[in-house]
This record gives C-alpha cells, sequence and structure tokens, in this order.
C-alpha cells in the first residue's frame, strides 16, 4: 500500500488550464464601449462558477445578483432592483467567507455605485446608452488613427513603398514611429483571440527599411496664406507637413541648430538612428516647409510679431525644460537634466562619465535613455534609484529591460531625501530613505518609509529625470491661456480669446508620446485650414489589397532581436534589429483584418479622408 | 478576368467581382438574407456561406471577391448544414407567427426556411420585446427584427438620414431608432425605404384597411377615393397581373365592388398643382425672385419633412401648392360636395398612395368655411390596396375597365408622370412654357429631366430656353443626392430656378408605399409604364384639363386665386417637425 500519492491533474483540468489562457487573451482584446450592466453580469457568471458552495452568500448570493442584473438587461427591472443589487452586494462583500464570494460581490457593487446611470437607462428606457463604436480595435486606439490594417495588407504583399504612402496620410513620421512608437494599436489587437498581439510596430519599420526613399505627394495649389510654426518638433514638422500639402505656405522656426525636437535632441541615437529620422523630415521639407534656426520665442521673436505676419501661429515647443528634485542641496555641482544631458549628446558633443559612479534619478523612458547613455559615455557604474517597484515604473518594460541588459543598476524603494556634497560643492552621494509597498490608493500600490535609517549610496554624478516642464512666461504674457504648467488650448487646438493662435504637442498636453503630438499636427492643422476660410482634405489613393479569406492558424508572433549588449553599450549605433522581409510577410499574414472581417466592414472601418 | 470554378462549373468573372455575384452569372442563386447590392455587403446574417477548397473555414460569398483558380461549393453538405443551423438561430430570435404576419408569402426569411425544409427549430424561443408608438405612420415590430442592418444602410447611405442605429451591445444588440430618440422624435422623412427593403415584418406601416372598411360600412358617410399616379404601375405586381393589364380602369372597378362611393384619379390633381404651381413659378421667376434661390416643388411629403428638419431656413423656397393629395382633398370637401350636396363632414376622403409619408401629411388640418378637419381622412399604400382587394376576395381576372367619377374626371399626360422623378418639373415646364409664351410647346420638349441617369453629381440639371428667358431647372431624387444638391447651392456651386425633389429613388414609383420585391427593383418598369401612359393620353398638357379649367371657371375662379389660396395652397411653417440631430 502507498501511503502518499503523485497527483497528475487530469485532462479537463488540463483543458480549463487552457481556456483560462484562452480568456485571460481575450479580456486583453475586449473592445471598449461595451455595455457595463452587460458586462457585469458575464464577470459575474465566471465568479459564480468559481463559488465551490460551501457558503451561502456566495453559492446564492452571486445567484441571486445575476437574476437581478438579468433583470435590469431584460427589462424586467424597477428602480428597487438597483437598490436590492447594492445592498445585496454590499452584504455579501462582508459576510463571504472567502475573496471568491466577496471580491465577486465587490465587482457588483463598484458597478451599482460607478455606473449607477447606466442601470437606471435600463430601467427607464429599456436600452442601453452604450454603443460598439471602435470597430478596428488597433486603428481607433492609435490616437493619430492610422489606417493599420491597410498597410499590414501592403507589407504583406511587398508594396512597401504604398505602406509609406498610406501611412503618411496620418502620420508623417513612418520611420521613426517604426522605430520609437508606443503602439497603443497593438494594446487590444483582436488577433489576442488567437494567440498574440500583431507586432504592429515592427511591421512599420519594415516599410520604413525596405521602402527606400518616398516622395510626399503633390500640394494642393498655393493659397497664398502664411502660418507661422514655433518649434520643429514632432507636432510642428507633422502640422507643418499638412498644412503645406494644403497650400499653405509654412514656416517653422526652431531654437536649436537642427530638426526633430525630441525626437533628435531628446531619444537617443541607439534607439532612434539620427539618419532614419532624417527620412521622415527630409520628406517633410521637401513639400517646401520654410524653417528658420536659431530663433527662441520670446526673446528672438515674439508672438505678437508672428500674429501681425502671419496669417496664424501654431505654438509647438514642447516641454523641454527641467523640474527640480525640491531637495538639499539639489543645486550641487554634477547634477544635471536628463533634458539636457540627452540634448547635449544629441548635438554631438560629449559629456565624460569616464570612470565616475553616475545615479539616475526617476522611473520614466527619460530615464532609462539617461541611464544607458550614461553607461556609453564611460560611466563605471550607472544606477537607477526610484521610489516604488519596478513595475511601478512608467517606462515601457522592453526599456527596462535593455537598461538592465546593459549593466544598469536599478534600485527600487529608495525616496531621495537629500544629496551629499564634498569639500568643493560637488555631489558626493544621494541619501535615500528607504521605503516598502503599502496598499494600493487609486489602483496603484503605494509606498511608505521602512524606518530605517537613511543610506547613502555615493556618486559622482546624479542625473535628474523626474519630468519636464515647459517655458510658458512669454506665452502668458501674450495673454496665452496657461493652466497647470501647460499651454491651455481648447478641445479644437486654438484659443477663444486669441483667434489666429493655435497650440498643441507636449507644451499643451504635457509630456506624451510622438504619436499624441502628430494626433494633435492633424487636429491642429485641420482648424487651421478651417480657421483660413479652407476646407482642404488629406486622402491618399493606395489601393489597399483585399483581405485573404486563408484559415487563421495559430502562429506565434514576430519579436524583434537586439544586438549582443556587450557590444552595443560601446557605440551610439542602432540597437534593434529589424524584422526580415519574411518575417514581415508571416507577421502581416497574422493580421485578422477587422476593416473586413467583423464590424468594421459594416461602420467605421475605414476614414479614408480627414 | 478571374476564372474559378464553382459547383463543378468553370465561371470567368471580372476581377473584384464577389462570389455571390460570380455565382449568380452562373445561374447559381446562393441564399441570402441580409445582402443588398451595394449597399449592404456585411455578411450579417452569415446565410451566404460557400467551402472554398483547401479552406477549412466557409466563407461568406457577399462581400468576399473572386481568386483565380478558387474551387467553391456553394451546396456541400458542409455548407447545407451550417446555413440550416443559422437559419434555425435566425428563426429562434423571430416571431414566427406568419399567418398574422403582413409580409407572409413575401419574406425572405419565410422563404428560406421553406426552401431548407426546416420544420421544427431545435433551440429555445427568445423573442425580443421592445414597445413602440403604433399609431406612428412607420412601425417597428423587434420580434420579427433579424439585424440584417438593412435598414440602417438604406438610411445612412441612401437616404442620408441615420435615423436607424444599433444600439446595446453584445447579445442585446438590436436595431433601434439612433441616438436614444424614440421615432416621433427623430427626424425620420417617413419615405419607408427602410420598409421596402426590410426582408422581413419587422418594418411595416400603420395598417388602415380597417378604417377603410368602417367608413364604407357608415351609412352616414360618402366614401371618396382618390388614386395616384404610381399606384396604376405596380398594383398588379403581386396580384399576378401583367402590368399590362393591371390598369387604373381596372382599380376603379375593384375599388367599387369594395363599396366606394366616389373613385377618381389623382393625375386630375396633378394638373391643378401644375396650375397652382407652375403660376406661382411664372410669377417667383418674373419677379427676379429665383436668382438668389431656387422655388422648390412642394408635392412630396417626404421632403418636406426632410427640409423642414434638415434646412429649416430653405422651407420659405418652397412653393406654398399643396401636394396633390391634399388639394384633392380639399376640393372633394369644397367643389365636390357642394355639387353633389354633401357636407363635407359627411365625406371621408380617402387616397391610395405609394407612400409612407402621405399617412403623416394627411393630418395637415383643412379649415373653410365652417369645415374644420382634414384634406384626406384615411391614406391607403399600394399595399394595403392590394390586402384590401385580396380581403375583398375579388378575383383580378374579373375586374373590368371602370372610368372615374364626373366633374374631377379628366386628367393628362402631364398629370401622369407626377409619379416619377423628373415628371413634375417636365409637367410644370410644359404649362410654363405655355403661360410664358401662350403657345405649346412639343410635349416632348423637355426630355432631359426625365431619367434616372443623375451620375456622379445626384442629380440632373438643364437650362431650358422659354421664349427669351433660360430657365435652370434641376430634378434630385433620394435624399442623400437632395442633401449634396442643396450643401452645392447652399455653397453657392450651383445655381437653379426651379428644383424637383422627391424623396425616394426613382421618385413615387419607387415609394414606400409600394409593393415589395425583397432585392429586386422595379422602379425603372414602373416609370417606363408611366411615360407610356403620357405618350398615348389624348391631351398632355395640364392647362388643356378641361374638367381642371372648368373648377376654375365654375369656383376657384383663376390659379392663385383667394379661394385657391384658401384651399389649395399651405403654410409650411403651420406645423412642427424634429430637427436634425446638431453635430451628426
Amino acid at each position: 500500500m502507498s501511503r502518499l500519492e503523485i497527483s497528475t491533474p487530469n485532462k479537463a483540468q488540463v483543458v480549463v488550464e487552457g481556456l483560462y489562457k484562452d480568456l485571460e487573451r481575450r479580456i486583453e482584446a475586449s473592445p471598449p464601449g461595451l455595455c457595463p450592466v452587460d458586462m457585469s453580469r458575464a464577470f459575474l457568471v465566471l465568479c459564480h462558477a468559481q463559488t465551490c458552495g460551501k457558503c451561502v452568500p456566495c453559492r446564492v448570493g452571486l445567484g441571486q445578483l445575476n437574476n437581478m442584473l438579468t433583470d435590469v438587461l431584460d427589462g424586467n427591472a424597477t428602480m428597487d432592483t438597483i437598490e436590492l443589487i447594492e445592498e445585496t452586494a454590499f452584504a455579501i462583500m462582508h459576510s463571504a467567507d472567502c475573496a471568491i464570494g466577496y471580491e465577486a460581490a465587490s465587482m457588483v457593487y463598484k458597478g451599482v455605485i460607478g455606473f449607477r446611470e447606466d442601470y437606471e437607462v435600463h430601467i427607464r428606457e429599456g436600452r442601453c446608452t452604450c454603443t460598439y463604436n471602435q470597430p478596428v480595435p488597433c486603428t481607433s486606439l492609435c490616437p493619430a488613427e492610422v489606417d493599420i490594417p491597410g498597410y499590414i495588407a501592403l507589407v504583406r504583399e511587398g508594396r512597401y513603398q504604398d505602406a509609406i504612402r498610406l501611412i503618411r496620410k496620418d502620420n508623417p513620421f513612418p520611420t521613426t514611429c517604426g522605430f520609437i512608437c508606443e503602439h497603443p494599436c497593438e494594446a487590444r489587437c483582436r488577433r489576442n483571440m488567437v494567440d498574440d498581439s500583431i507586432n504592429i510596430r515592427g511591421l512599420k519599420r519594415l516599410a520604413a527599411d525596405l521602402a527606400g526613399k518616398v516622395p510626399p505627394p503633390p500640394c494642393a495649389p498655393s493659397t497664398g496664406k502664411r502660418v507661422a510654426v514655433v518649434g520643429g518638433g514632432p507636432c510642428g514638422l507633422s502640422a507643418a507637413y499638412y498644412m503645406q500639402l494644403m497650400g499653405h505656405q509654412v514656416t517653422v522656426f526652431e531654437m536649436l541648430p537642427q530638426l526633430g525636437g525630441m525626437l533628435r535632441y531628446g531619444i537617443p541615437n541607439y534607439r532612434l538612428p539620427k539618419d532614419r529620422l532624417e527620412e521622415d523630415i527630409e520628406a517633410i521639407l521637401e513639400t517646401g516647409v520654410e524653417v528658420k534656426y536659431g530663433l527662441r520665442i520670446g526673446s528672438d521673436i515674439t508672438i505678437q510679431r508672428l500674429r501681425e505676419e502671419y496669417d496664424a501661429v501654431l505654438i509647438a515647443i514642447g516641454a523641454s525644460t527641467d523640474k527640480k528634485l525640491g531637495i538639499p542641496n539639489d543645486d550641487a555641482e554634477g547634477i544635471i537634466s536628463a533634458v539636457h544631458f540627452l540634448r547635449t549628446i544629441g548635438m554631438g558633443e560629449t559629456v565624460d562619465l569616464t570612470g565616475q559612479e553616475t545615479i539616475i534619478i526617476g522611473g520614466g523612458n527619460v530615464s532609462m535613455d539617461a541611464a544607458r547613455t550614461a553607461i556609453r559615455m564611460g560611466a563605471k557604474k550607472v544606477s537607477i534609484v526610484y521610489r516604488r517597484r519596478i513595475v511601478d515604473m512608467t517606462a515601457l518594460p522592453s526599456e527596462i529591460e535593455g537598461a538592465i541588459a546593459e549593466g544598469v543598476e536599478v534600485q527600487v524603494l529608495k525616496a531621495p531625501m537629500r544629496i551629499e556634497v564634498d569639500e568643493t560643492g560637488h555631489v558626493s552621494g544621494l541619501w535615500v530613505q528607504p521605503q516598502m509597498v503599502s496598499t494600493i490608493r487609486d489602483g496603484r500600490a503605494s509606498i511608505k518609509p521602512t524606518k530605517e535609517k537613511d543610506i547613502l549610496i555615493p556618486c559622482n554624478s546624479i542625473i535628474v529625470a523626474i519630468g519636464q516642464d515647459i517655458e510658458y512666461h512669454h506665452f502668458e504674457e501674450a495673454g496665452v491661456s496657461v493652466a497647470r504648467g501647460r499651454i491651455h488650448a481648447e478641445n479644437y487646438g486654438g484659443f477663444d480669446n486669441i483667434p489666429g493662435v493655435f497650440a498643441g504637442g507636449d507644451c499643451a498636453t504635457g509630456p506624451a508620446t510622438v504619436i499624441m503630438a502628430i494626433s494633435q499636427a492633424k487636429v491642429v492643422a485641420a482648424n487651421i485650414d478651417e480657421y483660413l476660410g479652407f476646407h482642404h482634405e488629406i486622402s491618399c489613393d493606395v489601393v489597399i489589397p483585399k483581405a485573404s479569406l486563408a484559415d487563421r492558424t495559430p502562429c506565434g508572433r514576430v519579436n524583434m532581436t537586439e544586438r549582443e549588449a556587450c557590444e552595443r553599450v560601446k557605440d551610439f549605433e542602432g540597437c534593434e534589429y529589424g524584422m526580415s522581409e519574411q518575417e514581415g510577410k508571416q507577421e502581416a499574414s497574422r493580421c485578422l483584418r477587422c476593416d473586413h472581417f467583423g464590424y468594421g466592414v459594416f461602420k467605421g472601418g475605414r476614414e479614408t479622408i480627414w | 478576368m478571374v476564372n474559378l470554378t464553382i459547383d463543378h462549373q468553370a465561371v470567368c468573372v471580372p476581377e473584384g467581382t464577389t462570389v455571390i455575384e460570380a455565382a449568380k452569372q452562373a445561374g447559381i442563386p446562393i441564399p441570402r438574407l441580409c445582402y443588398l447590392k451595394g449597399i449592404n455587403e456585411i455578411g450579417a446574417c452569415r446565410v451566404c456561406v460557400v467551402e472554398v477548397e483547401g479552406k477549412d473555414k466557409l466563407i461568406i460569398s457577399c462581400n468576399n471577391k473572386v481568386e483565380e483558380g478558387m474551387v467553391i461549393y456553394t451546396n456541400s453538405r458542409k455548407v447545407r448544414m451550417n446555413r440550416k443551423n443559422t437559419i434555425e438561430l435566425i428563426l429562434s430570435q423571430h416571431d414566427c407567427h406568419c399567418a398574422t404576419c403582413v409580409r407572409s408569402g413575401n419574406c425572405a426569411l419565410q422563404e428560406i426556411a421553406n426552401d431548407l425544409n426546416i420544420l421544427e427549430i431545435p433551440y429555445k424561443m427568445e423573442i425580443e420585446k421592445l414597445p413602440w408608438n403604433k399609431e406612428f405612420p412607420l412601425i417597428r415590430n423587434a420580434a420579427k427584427c433579424i439585424k440584417c442592418m438593412r435598414c440602417i444602410q438604406i438610411c445612412d447611405k441612401v437616404q442620408g438620414l441615420h435615423v436607424w442605429d444599433l444600439t446595446g451591445t453584445g447579445s442585446r444588440t438590436t436595431v433601434n431608432v439612433s441616438l436614444n430618440r424614440k421615432i416621433e422624435e427623430a427626424d425620420c422623412s417617413l419615405c419607408g425605404q427602410c420598409i421596402t427593403h426590410c426582408p422581413t415584418g419587422a418594418l411595416r406601416v400603420r395598417d388602415d384597411t380597417e378604417k377603410a372598411w368602417n367608413a364604407i360600412e357608415d351609412k352616414n358617410k360618402i366614401t371618396v377615393v382618390q388614386i395616384a399616379p404610381a399606384v396604376r404601375t405596380a398594383w398588379g405586381e403581386v396580384l399576378g397581373m401583367k402590368r399590362e393589364h393591371a390598369t387604373v380602369g381596372k382599380m376603379v372597378d375593384a375599388l367599387k365592388r369594395m363599396g366606394f362611393d366616389y373613385v377618381f384619379d389623382s393625375v386630375f390633381s396633378a394638373d391643378l398643382t401644375i396650375m397652382e404651381e407652375g403660376a406661382e413659378f411664372v410669377e417667383r421667376f418674373r419677379k427676379g425672385e429665383t436668382r438668389n434661390h431656387p422655388m422648390f416643388t412642394s408635392c412630396c411629403p417626404g421632403w418636406i419633412r426632410f427640409i423642414k428638419s434638415q434646412y429649416p431656413h430653405l422651407v420659405p423656397y418652397l412653393s406654398t401648392a399643396k401636394s396633390p393629395q391634399q388639394m384633392f382633398g380639399a376640393v372633394m370637401k369644397s367643389y365636390f360636395a357642394e355639387k353633389i350636396g354633401v357636407k363635407p363632414e359627411n365625406i371621408v376622403t380617402v387616397s391610395v398612395m405609394p407612400c409612407v409619408a402621405k399617412k403623416g401629411e394627411s393630418k395637415m388640418e383643412l379649415y373653410f368655411e365652417e369645415y374644420g378637419g382634414h384634406d384626406v381622412d384615411l391614406v391607403l399604400t399600394t399595399r394595403e390596396l392590394d390586402r384590401m382587394i385580396r380581403s375583398a376576395h375579388i378575383k383580378v381576372d374579373t375586374l373590368v375597365e371602370k372610368e372615374c367619377d364626373q366633374i374631377m374626371h379628366d386628367g393628362t399626360g402631364a398629370g401622369v408622370i407626377f409619379g416619377t422623378t423628373g415628371g413634375v418639373m417636365e409637367a410644370a415646364l410644359r404649362s410654363a412654357h405655355y403661360l410664358i409664351t401662350g403657345k405649346n410647346p412639343d410635349p416632348d420638349a423637355f426630355e432631359q429631366v426625365r431619367g434616372m441617369e443623375a451620375g456622379k453629381q445626384g442629380w440632373i440639371e438643364a437650362v431650358v430656353p422659354i421664349a427669351d428667358a433660360q430657365v435652370k431647372v434641376a430634378v434630385v431624387s433620394g435624399l442623400g443626392n437632395t442633401r449634396q444638391l442643396l450643401e452645392a447651392l447652399e455653397a453657392g456651386k450651383v445655381h437653379y430656378d426651379f428644383v424637383e425633389v422627391m424623396a425616394c429613388p426613382g421618385g413615387c414609383v419607387g415609394g414606400g408605399g409600394q409593393p415589395i420585391h425583397n432585392e429586386e427593383n422595379l422602379t425603372n418598369e414602373r416609370r417606363e409604364n408611366l411615360y407610356f401612359l403620357d405618350r398615348n393620353y389624348a391631351i398632355r398638357f395640364s392647362h388643356e384639363n378641361p374638367d381642371v379649367l372648368r373648377l376654375y371657371s365654375d369656383y376657384m375662379e383663376r390659379p392663385n386665386s383667394h379661394k385657391a389660396h384658401l384651399l389649395l395652397h399651405t403654410d409650411h411653417k403651420a406645423w412642427e417637425m424634429p430637427r436634425a440631430p446638431k453635430n451628426r
């Protein structure tokens, strides 16, 4: 007789485990705009199936909640039903024995409080106010609404030039975005329901890699209108591009020696090689954009002057001033801002860190860029110091991984308290207070001091990457609305009190992504066109290949590879290898073509003109 | 050209052809429900699935295009089982009480279920219930809706009014009035195109036949009927009559046999409309009022609802003439009532119309001397007339030619073409020419305003020389086209003196009250019929209609007289129409 037995999962369990994974991916791809009451009910049914059956609140109560939610949805409920749902959920939250019960009830409770109005509309009017309004997930989630299924289909056919043309209809930075877009489009890719999201950014990069030089489309006949754009970053240049295509003459005022803004002076070359950035800028300039370099708004030129000399003015100066740490000795020798540090390198100069121990403060993408650049500048040891945990960092996981691979130390749960200086006033270390993770607040884990003693981390230099601000004093003086350190434009990009002046990009949103800046450029370009009395349309005549009827056999996602870390830290050359043509074709053929299959073929699948 | 095989048959079709159309060319009608060529190719019903050799998943044939070398089976076991299953699923959410359905015998779902020998539904029945205002001329029965989306697409793509939309999500997704409105609060034109494109009985017109029977039975009431021009082109289609046999004379016979007291032809009031509207146009034109804004025709109530909801600021440019239906009603309750010595309140005026919006229009009030009521009391669509003939068990082959009743008997070729796009314009130009020059033109002199070939622009325009004047006219049908025309006018891109608008594509012959033929469009055949009738009328000018001329000499004095204004003209601002939603 054996006393113990090795347990093996039975076949049903194995299959169910697989189904859990399927469900996880499906939830990830869940489209926005679904009826919240119906979703609550659906989640509740799953929760109820998880009950062990021991306790009354969970076994019976969740079922009764389901009945009541169904009544609401079927039009069989009254306002009293909502009260009873709330009371029942509240009771289960406080009486269920384990999380299966109380967390299930809590989900219902959050809903009945959080979208009570929707419950009431169901009861009052017998219908839901929600409609399915984002038929093609990737395009809906791209701030610039790029026709993603369209260019993926073109890549699949090897029509790389056409892919670039189609992308440029909504985004004049195809190459740049192929390298560094944060790809919100991939977040709810429906392919997740099959296996994994499409590598959309990778396919865009492949198109840019293989297209060669693609000239921009011809400009509309000249309107004789002149537009001044202050700032030659992604927003300013994108708006300039579209306004040139519309027939207006644009002049870009750039304070630095070259165009690109943060793309050139913020993002290191190893992430976005500058010769590749030039491809986008060249095409933009080819439309006839004029550029005046070395002029700083406020000192060299004023809004007032530009308003007099031009028919419209766009402010797109970005957010390029640093935030101060606000701790003792934060102005000591050896402390610089990440923006300044990266800009210096971007201008082709060096900041020699040979043999130094460098600390980077902050957990965002800029912090990773600064850390990896510091490594390349010869620092002996680079440490990122962050108050919270790695999972709480705002940087993309791939950027954090890249930094760690290149030898960056990540010191988490350490809050900077004060800076230690040597007798010459130069930084010699950073005092940090040890933290521990604590309760969840507003969906994010908070931290609290452990009450251990502060620790001194010795260093020779500190790079501060805790966010950027804008220089707004000149604008404030010129009457441009400024709120919370940002230029506060109306949702059409302009200002009610100063007609003809518009703003977009980081200076209006606070530091954000390239694709956000481009999406704003579209808005302001269209609205400046209207303001000038025109209704030009931007379109693209590329014919999109019809959707393939092939079966959708599950297939892994092609991920990009990188140069060996020990090699790439030696230079500023690009880190990432693009997809091969063969990989690109396979990846493109994974696209489910939501523009053709599903709701996209019915409504809102493709906007060909804006 | 693309070569493929469909059901073992070699087929060669141009590139870009859909599988369903390729099969059609090979003589294979793939079963379908939601498909509407060019308008609804979204594969919602999944009935048109076919099997493609080498592919596991079935594909739908309505919106997928042929590929070189494709081998397709439209009727393999896999396809058949799948199609049948889909229909069973649709039926499980469909109120299958066919016996009491207005579309029984003319229902795409019923037909396909019968064809597939579905004798039982293996699923639990789940019938959707949604409240609806049954007094409104347009009625939606959610229990019969199969969510084919045709109504949404017709209203979006052809009529451009976006009255219908999907509401809710998930399993509770359904079609309803857009923007959470009730139908009576919506800017619905009542064109009824959603009804004539509905494959089932989910959308229908309010049935007023019982009211008609009651009026006939009421001994104290005299029933007076008028028949619109377009009705004669279509009423026989579902009664098994050939078009040339289904004459207006036989309709008169049928109506008389049912028991209506007097039967008239709206061609008379179409001629009367020309007298009023033509005179009004000539006056406006001569005064130079059309230099900035055209005069718009006012005979189509769908168009009136459209302009009032979408372009209320253009309402002053409508002709003030009532529609032929309302004019006839007013004449019946004044001139005719006097002639037969019956008080207007004892007359029930009934009209047979190809139209849904006429049911709405008939609510318009008439006040004349002591009388206060309506011009027209009851509007029946062509389909309701057909059902009355059937319920009166009249065998159509026993019908004989009967004349309309007297004193408003005569009609002209100009009046009969009111039933088609371009007809009102052509009739008006024939008489305007006479009014301006004192001479009749060749009746076919204005052929350029005929025709459905509106081209890319969406409307027809012509410059018509009359004497030394150049009259710029435009003709448009379909409200999507109409919006384009109005936008061009508003933007100053075009200018016209006179514009004819009909809400339904092709005009009244394609009206929302006409017989329904699922995917088939008989508008052109019906139009041809009207032009044939025009050519064969003894008189082809409205201003020569003897009974109309007598109406003026005996009663109205002259066009646009004070009395004519009281009876034959209207104030378009006298009633409210829900406005178009903002920021559409």
